[in-house]
This record gives structure tokens, C-alpha cells and sequence, in this order.
């Protein structure tokens, strides 16, 4: 593709589709994160860019890996990943109470993040080594919703309602490209409309609970619950089409607005930035989506074409499901907003998402040229 | 179905479904933002409205309140330019430890500390609690640093109420204070909750508080969500409040209030041509000053133990038997209803009436007695007599018709209105038919008659004028028209040149002359008795048994200008009234000789009113120690003092049996001095 420009081999092969438009939303974040801290570049811009720097880095030699290694090292990384999941339920209750964390040494670390990527490749080899004569059997939907249910169902433990919902969505996107019966989609969306009320009055915690009904009336408790997204629409419908300009936006500066750098920064950023701030950040997410989709359908084989298509939906669901929060349009899960929120672990699933897309993309690249195309 | 499914037809499903996830995908997007364009496009003037009031926090600057002047336009009530500190106890954490800390700070008293400790608790959730006004800037700049200590504590420059003449405009103006919860409730007001804001409490800070209040002034500040100023926005200055002119003239006032001395009594003066009451004086009092910033434990058990009940303004709550004091009313009535002057009685001590004999003051009696030597030598036996011919029903009514049992249109909290007796009232009130012996008590003020001091000065004015003089209190630029009495003939200038002779011809006060050579004063002394001669011979004993000593004059006595009435509660009769009226009377025409007089007796009492009542409030606080009840909110406190005013002068619950036996004096005094100091000994 595009030969008609001479470049040197690594550089015409890095990938900059994704690069530039991450780049530039990961600064853009950065601008806002100054702002959020008073107009500082600690605590939180200067850790987001090196962040940013360090996992670019990791997504780059993620690309070089060799895609066979990724595919036969799904099911290792995912019985590891289990194993620290139930790790960290093991010292929560331990200690005492409920975390997401494991603590060894100096690293922190949070395993219910590894499982939303993992949860896609091991999905993808799963379906990649189905024969493919059994797309339409039982076992192509239960083995997977087991795979699937098994980590959500710890994650659900910690509680952590956004990351199993992340990890489910991954999970099924995956199976719905990977060719499973339309009939079983709707059969599931039929069931799902019965059982979410249910799950709603039954399963969910009072906390959980409480935000959902919020969600549904804001007003009906704007100093309660439903402050946060009351606040988090006063800085977006504030901000106007221009914004209120870089480091006037009162409802993040004056501390109206709750989270304004991790799960509501795109409030604190279309204060300031306005409707055009906006508009960009969804320009990028375009961008770097459909550079997503299209890696996905240019992939040559199926574990790769199901592994892009699934961490594009992983990244998509960060975004949407962020985006519907801070709008008003759905409850509060607390989920940050990809390449924007301040926090490591967020930067690091996302990075591993992108260059797990990158390396299906290499790979694109050499099976094209190896076989002949251009 | 086909059961075949090749590799290829799956790698079409999924270019179908990713195409399907691509527009959900884009869907989303779209929707976000439309989303985002509708919020902060479309409802950009509603959110940018609420953002700005979480950003800005109105505060409300309380106005300065209007000033109360004198007829002259000094003023009675102003304000001072002060350094506060007030606590809202709803910001509070600890309530204890930022009392304690404060305490520290502002060198307060143990009792200080308690009192507002107290204040603390019992406002918590509610407005502004004030801790002290006044302060130095040292005290003030001491708290202002520590303030990070101290959540809820408002230290701010502010004006607070200050009386000159403190404890003398105590009774008339009343005094301001923090609006209480029963206030807020029924005048909800943002204002009554602004730190520093005081509201009148009682007398004419009460009366006149939507005149006096003023517009507030507004401060726009940005806020952090948790409460912290970040900067001033913008400032709109207060409105004062309008001021109010009285007709009481300042200096009078005091001089009245002072001349008192240690006695608790009242003194009414009036000015015959405008029925402006140039002073309303009742004494002891309070000092309206202290009370701002709340009534303090030791001030609030000093004054409520106090016999001499200094809350109580005793010129419109305090009734008195007004004694010889009505002669000059009887004789009026006696002339009106057709007796001459000249018409003449043998006094020989006594008057018999039926079976029964009736005692002058004057045991060995007047001898020949006609009206005017029955005015100035106050002869009993005199207005027994013609009592007994012409019938209670005229006595009654001419004392109607001179104001008393009267209530007058005046801006005050409450006024008490005494009883004139006629026999429909004692049927009415007792079941019992009226009796000879109830015609002789009153006709020398005795008996069921109860009137206020102010009504006596009413009375003396419309006797001495014959005119219907009407009491004012505000000066409103008009000049008022008073219609005549009515009364025939020369009646006036007979009352008047016996009334002289009470005090410049052979009467019985001849010491009240003015010591200015042009104006001859005119009065009537009384004496009221308390209890019968059995228990007291009302001059010595206990101050409760000692008589009431009355008198009203006016001057000039050919040309009445002003009208006085004093009232000294058991001051052991009318020799302790007349002095008191002859200086203030003198005030009015020489102040400076006035001035001399008192300073004489301030030197010996120990002081101005003001000073004695220092004392006595440092003298009863280092006796009293902590342990003392906390004082009522100023609304109770009102309701309680004036339900203990009512129970004062109520009513016998039985008819009187027999009449009074006057005192062998017309002009009795004390026989000891009364108590130096506000009077807690006295008993």
C-alpha cells in the first residue's frame, strides 16, 4: 500500500495511523489534566504522559511479537490471569474486606484489567481452533459463556461492576463476529430485557442499585447520588460551543464537579473546551476505532481477525460507555475514559488493546506482502 | 439450513457483523454527539445559569440600622463602627473547643464562656450566634489568624447599635439582638440569618423595625463546592435604614432618667402645646447597649432579682393609686357640674357620714375649707363632703375625659390602662353595690383607682390647658390641633392658681418652687398608701410598705407649657416625688442650674446611673460565680416581664371593706434614704 511514497522500511511501517491520533488526544488529555490540578503539570499530567510514553512503548514490541506466540499463549495468560484474580479474592478476604489490587514488591497490580484484553484473545483462539462446521453447535455458545462468566463473575466479586460488564461486552462482540447464530443474540436480548429489572432489584448491590435508579432520575437526589451527573452536565451544558477557555472552567477548578481527572474528565474538558473540545475527542475515537475495524477486516485469518475486532470493542466500550455516563446516559459504573483519564491501569489495558491491534496489523502487513499483495 | 458452512462463508458473517458493529459504533457516536451539541447548545443558558450559582455565593451585608434622634436631631440610638465575631453553630464541629478557644482569645469571663456556650447549643442550626462586638483590633486580628481552627467562627467589620445615654432610653427604646427562631419563622427572611444582623427587640427598636431595618448591601463571592472563598466578585452597598425622630428631647431624658437616682420611679413630661412627650423616664433600667449581643447570666439575675424591677418600663406598665394627685380632677368635676369655688366646708379632722367618720389627713382639721384651700392644703374632709352631694358618676367621668384609665395611640409594645371605679364597674367586677366609703377613697385617689404615670401627666396637661392634649411620641413635621375640654367659665384658671398655691402660695409644697424667678410652677402632691396604718406608717419599715410618693405640676402656671407627673414607688410619700419634679421642671428653663442640682446628688449616690450600674453588675458577678440559670431569649424574657407587671398591679380579688385612713402629713418622705446601689438589698 501507498509505495508511491519512499520511505524507509521501519518508518514507513510504523504505525502511524494510530500514533498520530493517539498522540494527539493523549496531549489534548494531558492539557486538561494541567487545568483539573489548578494549572500544574503534577500530579496528574506529567504521570499521564509518561505513562503514555512507557505502554507506547510496550504496545510497539507488542507488535513485533509473532502472532502464533499470542495465539498459543492465550490460554496460559489466561488461566495466569484467573489465577491472580482469585489471588486477590483470596487476600481480600484475608484481610478483611473486598480489593482489586494485588501488592508484589513495588508493582501494583490490578488483574481484573489484564482479563479485558485476555478475555478477547482467548475467545479468539478458541474460535480460531473450532472447526468450522461447529459454529452453529451448543458448544460454540457454552464454552465461551463459560470462559466468559467464569472471571466476571470474581470481577463481580470485588465488586467491580464496570470492569465484568467490560469483560462480557469483549466476550461477546467476539462470539457475535466469530459467526454464533443471530437467533441466539436475540434469545439473549429477549432474556436480557427480563432479567436486568430482576438483576436490578436482586443481584445488585445497594450502592449499585442506588446508581442505576439515579440514572434513571437524577433530579431526585442532586445532592446525593445523583450529583455527580447533575455536575457533570452543569460543566458540559456550561461550557457552550467555545468553552469557558483553558483553566476557567469553574465547576472542575472550584470542585463542583466530582472525579474531574479521572471518570468525568471529559466534563472538566468540554467546560473549558466547549463543544469543539468534544467534537474533536470524538473525531480521534473515530479514528482510532475505525483504524481498529478496518485492522480487523484486513486481517488474513481468523484468530486475528477475531482478536482486532474484539479489543476494538473493548476500547469502544471504554469510550461509549464513559461518554453515556458523563452525558447523562447511562448510570454511573465508573469507567474512565480511555487516553484521557488520569490512571495507570486504564492507560495500561488501553495500550495493550492498541498494541495488540498493532501487531495484528504487522502482521496484515507481512502476510500481505508475502502474498503478493499491494 | 445449510449444514456446510465453509471458512469463507464465516469470513463473510464476519465482514457483515463488523460492518454492523462499525455502525452501532458510528451510531453512538453520533448519538454522543447530538448529545453533547443539545446540552451545550440548546440548554447552554440553563446549565451556564446553574454553573454560576454553584460558582457565586450571594452574602448578604446587613444595613445599617436607622438612627433614633430627639426632637432636636441628636441621636438616642446610632450606630458605631465595630469589630464582631459571631458563630454560625450549624458549621460548628465542636462546639466546646471553639468556645474554649475563643474564650482564650477574647479574654472572656468563666460566666461569659457559659453564657455563650449556652448560645452555641441552643442556636445550632440555626443563625448567626454573636460572641462579642466592640472588640479591639488586637482581639479581633487574634481570631482572624486562628480562624482555620475555628470552622464557623465570622469575624467581620460591622456597625452595632449604641445608645449614649445607655440605661435612661433603656424602657423607650428597647434594645436589638439576634433574630431568635420564632422571629425567623414568621418573617422568613435570608437577611435574618446574615451574621451580624440584629433586629429590635422591644420598645421602639420593636415598634418602628421596618423603618429602622434598612435594605441590605450584597457581597458576590466564588466559592469552592466546599464553602472556601476564592475572591470578591463584586460589593452592593446597604441602604440605612430611615431614621426616626422622636419627640423626646435627649437631654431631658437623662436628666430625668438620672434625677431618679435610687429611686425606682417614673417621671412623664409633656409638652402642653404639641402633647410631644419630651421624656418618658422609668428607673432603674437596664442598659440597652449590653444587651445586644445577647443578655448575659449575671446581668439577667441581677436585673430579674432586683425588686425594683428595672425590666419593667414603669411608665406605661406600672399603676399606681394616684393618691391627692386627683383633687384637682375631683375639683373640676365639682365645678363643672355646677359648684362654686366659693361653696366652703367646716374641716374639723373628720366627716361623718351615716354612722361612720371619715378622717382628714389633717387630724386637727382645716377649719373653713373652699375649693382652692381644699386643692392647696389637699383638705379630705373638703371632697368627702361634696363627693357625698354630687356623686361618683361626675368624678368618673371628668377622670375619663382627663385621659385616665385611657389608652393613647402611641407606638408602644403595650400600654396598661388602670380602672376608674363608678358603681356599674364595682357591680360589674364585684356583685357588690357601691358604698359611701367608695366615694370618699377615691375622691382622694385611694380605693380601686390604679392609673400610669403617663396618664397623670395627660391628666395635668388637659387640666392645666383645657384642652384634650393627646400624647405623641414621633415627631411627623405636622403641628396638632387639640379641641377644648369644654370646660366653663373661668374653671381653668381656678384649678390653675390653686394648683400654683400647692407650690407658691400656703400649700402643701411650697420646696417644689422652681428656683427661677418668672415661672411659677403649679402641682398636686399625693401619697399613696400601700398597706394600712396597722402594718406601716409608710416611711420607714420595709421599702414594700412605704407609700408611693406622687406629684404633677405644670409651668408656666398661667400659661401651662409643660406638664410633668412623677412617680416614686415606695418612696414613703409626695416628699419624695416633688424634688424630682421640681429639677426636671427646672431643666426645662435652666439647665445648668438643673445640672448643679444633680451633680450634687450624683456625688452622693455614687455616680450616674450608667456607673452605678457598672458597679453593681462587677460587684454581682464576682459574688454570683457561674452557677447561675442562662437568661430567656429577649422574646420571653418580654412576655415574662410583662406577665409579672400584670400580676403586679392586679386587682384585689376582694371589694374594699372601709375606707382609707390618710397619713398626718400631706408631704411625707422616707425616714431612711433608700439603699445605695440599684436596690438588691432592699428587702
Amino acid at each position: 500500500m501507498r509505495n508511491t511514497i519512499a520511505l524507509p522500511a521501519p518508518l514507513a511501517q510504523f504505525p502511524w495511523r494510530v500514533v498520530i491520533p493517539l498522540a494527539m488526544l493523549v496531549l489534548f488529555g494531558a492539557m486538561v489534566l494541567y487545568s483539573a490540578a489548578g494549572g500544574s503539570l503534577s500530579p496528574y499530567a506529567s504521570s499521564h504522559l509518561v505513562r503514555f510514553a512507557v505502554t507506547l512503548v510496550m504496545a510497539l514490541i507488542m507488535s513485533y511479537v509473532p502472532i502464533e506466540w499470542a495465539r498459543m499463549g492465550a490460554i496460559p495468560a489466561y488461566l495466569a490471569t484467573l489465577v491472580l484474580l482469585m489471588a486477590v479474592e483470596a487476600v481480600g478476604a484475608l484481610g478483611g474486606g473486598s480489593q482489586r489490587w494485588l501488592n508484589i514488591g513495588p508493582l501494583v497490580l490490578q488483574p481484573s484489567e489484564f482479563m479485558k484484553p485476555g478475555i478477547v484473545l482467548i475467545l479468539a483462539a478458541f474460535f480460531h481452533a473450532l472447526p468450522v462446521g461447529m459454529i452453529r453447535t451448543w458448544r460454540a455458545l457454552l464454552v465461551p459463556l463459560g470462559i466468559m462468566l467464569f472471571p466476571m463473575a470474581l470481577v463481580l466479586l470485588q465488586p467491580d461492576l464496570g470492569t465484568a460488564l467490560a469483560i462480557g461486552f469483549g466476550g461477546v462482540v467476539v462470539m457475535f463476529l466469530a459467526g454464533i447464530p443471530q437467533k441466539w443474540f436475540i434469545g439473549a436480548g429477549v432474556a436480557g430485557m427480563v432479567a436486568i429489572p430482576l438483576a436490578v432489584m436482586f443481584v445488585l448491590k445497594d450502592y449499585q442499585r442506588q446508581r442505576v435508579l439515579t440514572f434513571l432520575d437524577p433530579e431526585s437526589d442532586p445532592l446525593g447520588t445523583g450529583y455527580h451527573i447533575t455536575q457533570s452536565k452543569i460543566a458540559i451544558g456550561s461550557g457552550g460551543i467555545f468553552g469557558k477557555g483553558f483553566g476557567n472552567g469553574s465547576q472542575s477548578q472550584l470542585d463542583y464537579l466530582p472525579e474531574p481527572h479521572t471518570d468525568f474528565v471529559f466534563a472538566t474538558m468540554a467546560e473549558e473546551w466547549g463543544l469543539i473540545g468534544g467534537l474533536f475527542v470524538l473525531l480521534i475515537f473515530g479514528i482510532v476505532l475505525r483504524w481498529g475495524l478496518s485492522v480487523a477486516r484486513d486481517a488474513k485469518d481468523r484468530f486475528s481477525r477475531l482478536l482486532a475486532g474484539g479489543l476494538t470493542a473493548t476500547i469502544f466500550f471504554y469510550v461509549a460507555i464513559n461518554l453515556l455516563m458523563v452525558m447523562g446516559f447511562a448510570p454511573v459504573v465508573g469507567i474512565p475514559l480511555p487516553f484521557m483519564s488520569h490512571g495507570g491501569s486504564s492507560m495500561l489495558t488501553n495500550m495493550l488493546c492498541i498494541g495488540g491491534l498493532m501487531m495484528v496489523e504487522r502482521h496484515n502487513r507481512r502476510m500481505g506482502s508475502s502474498n503478493g499483495f499491494s | 439450513m445449510d449444514r456446510h458452512i465453509t471458512s469463507n462463508q464465516l469470513k463473510d458473517v464476519f465482514d457483515r457483523r463488523s460492518f454492523v458493529i462499525g455502525a452501532v459504533q458510528g451510531g453512538i457516536g453520533l448519538l454522543l454527539a447530538a448529545r453533547m451539541g443539545y446540552i451545550a447548545v440548546a440548554e447552554n443558558e440553563k446549565y451556564t445559569l446553574e454553573s454560576e450559582s454553584n460558582r457565586v455565593n450571594l452574602s448578604l451585608i446587613p444595613p445599617r440600622r436607622g438612627w433614633i434622634l430627639d426632637r432636636n436631631g441628636s441621636p438616642l440610638a446610632s450606630n458605631r463602627a465595630d469589630f464582631r465575631v459571631d458563630i454560625i453553630p450549624e458549621r460548628v464541629h465542636d462546639a466546646q473547643k471553639t468556645v474554649d478557644l475563643l474564650s482564650e482569645l477574647l479574654d472572656f469571663t468563666a460566666i461569659e464562656k457559659a453564657d455563650l456556650l449556652h448560645r452555641v447549643e441552643e442556636g445550632r442550626g440555626f443563625s448567626a450566634v454573636p460572641v462579642a462586638s466592640g472588640l479591639e483590633f488586637d482581639k479581633f486580628a487574634a481570631v482572624s489568624v486562628r480562624l482555620p481552627e475555628l470552622p464557623g467562627v465570622i469575624p467581620q467589620r460591622g456597625f452595632s447599635r449604641y445608645y449614649p445615654t445607655g440605661p435612661s432610653v433603656g424602657h423607650l427604646l428597647g434594645y436589638v439582638g439576634a433574630p431568635s427562631r420564632e422571629e425567623y419563622e414568621t418573617d422568613p427572611e435570608p437577611l435574618l440569618l446574615t451574621p451580624g444582623f440584629k433586629m429590635g427587640k422591644d420598645g421602639l427598636e420593636q415598634q418602628f423595625e421596618t423603618t429602622l431595618r434598612g435594605v441590605p448591601g450584597a457581597r458576590r463571592v466564588e466559592v469552592t463546592a466546599g464553602g472556601r472563598i476564592v475572591r470578591d466578585l463584586d460589593t452592593r452597598e446597604d441602604v440605612q435604614g430611615d431614621p426616626i425622630r422622636l419627640t423626646i428631647d435627649g437631654p431631658l431624658q437623662d436628666y430625668a432618667a438620672r434625677r431618679l437616682g435610687l429611686e425606682s420611679g417614673s417621671v412623664v413630661v409633656i409638652d402642653c402645646l404639641t402633647g410631644d412627650i419630651l421624656a418618658m423616664a422609668s428607673m432603674p433600667s437596664f442598659d440597652p447597649n449590653s444587651f445586644s449581643d445577647g443578655i448575659g447570666r449575671v446581668e439577667y439575675s441581677m436585673l430579674a432579682e432586683n425588686d425594683r424591677v428595672p425590666l419593667r418600663n414603669k411608665t406605661l406598665k406600672g399603676l399606681y393609686p394616684p393618691g391627692s394627685t386627683v383633687k384637682p380632677m375631683v375639683a373640676m368635676a365639682f365645678l363643672e357640674a355646677g359648684l362654686s369655688p366659693d361653696a366652703a366646708v367646716g374641716c374639723s379632722g373628720g366627716l361623718r357620714v351615716g354612722n361612720r367618720v371619715f378622717h382628714c389627713w389633717k387630724r386637727g382639721g382645716h377649719g373653713h375649707v373652699d375649693m382652692a384651700k381644699g386643692i392647696y392644703q389637699s383638705c379630705d374632709v373638703y371632697f368627702y363632703h361634696f363627693a357625698q352631694q354630687l356623686g361618683m358618676d361626675v368624678i368618673a367621668e371628668m377622670a375619663r375625659r382627663c385621659g385616665l384609665g385611657q389608652e393613647f395611640p402611641l407606638p408602644v409594645v403595650s400600654q396598661f390602662y388602670g380602672t376608674v371605679p363608678d358603681p356599674a364597674w364595682k357591680m360589674e367586677k364585684y356583685g357588690q353595690p357601691w358604698q359611701p366609703y367608695d366615694t370618699v377613697n377615691a375622691t382622694i385617689g385611694q380605693g380601686y383607682m390604679l392609673f400610669n404615670p403617663l396618664q397623670l401627666a395627660i391628666m395635668s396637661a388637659r387640666l392645666a390647658t383645657g384642652k384634650v392634649i393627646m400624647p405623641r411620641l414621633v415627631l411627623d413635621g405636622t403641628t396638632p390641633q387639640f379641641g377644648s375640654m369644654n370646660f366653663h367659665g373661668d374653671h381653668v384658671q381656678v384649678i390653675q392658681q390653686a394648683m400654683s398655691d400647692v407650690v407658691n402660695g400656703p400649700g402643701t409644697a411650697g420646696r417644689a418652687r422652681l428656683p427661677i424667678d418668672d415661672v411659677l410652677l403649679a402641682g398636686k402632691t399625693g401619697t399613696a398608701q400601700v398597706v394600712g396604718l396597722n402594718l406601716s406608717n409608710g416611711k420607714s419599715g420595709p421599702w414594700k410598705y412605704r407609700d408611693h410618693g406622687l406629684f404633677i405640676s405644670f409651668a408656666p402656671f398661667n400659661n401651662p407649657r409643660y406638664a410633668c407627673a412623677v412617680v416614686i414607688e415606695h418612696g414613703g410619700g409626695s416628699g419624695a416625688a416633688y424634688p424630682v419634679a421640681r429639677d426636671v421642671m427646672t431643666f426645662l428653663f435652666d439647665p445648668q442650674k438643673a445640672l448643679d442640682a444633680l451633680h450634687g446628688f450624683e456625688a452622693e449616690w455614687g455616680g450616674t446611673a450608667q456607673e452605678r450600674l457598672d458597679r453593681d453588675y462587677a460587684a454581682y458577678a464576682s459574688a454570683a460565680g457561674v452557677d447561675l440559670p442562662p437568661a430567656p431569649a429577649p422574646m420571653t424574657l418580654a412576655r415574662q416581664v410583662d406577665a409579672e407587671a400584670r400580676a403586679a398591679v392586679a386587682e384585689p380579688q376582694q371589694a374594699d371593706t372601709g375606707a382609707i385612713r390618710p397619713r398626718e402629713d400631706a408631704t411625707p418622705v422616707a425616714t431612711t434614704p433608700p439603699t445605695f446601689g440599684t436596690g438588691v438589698a432592699a428587702t
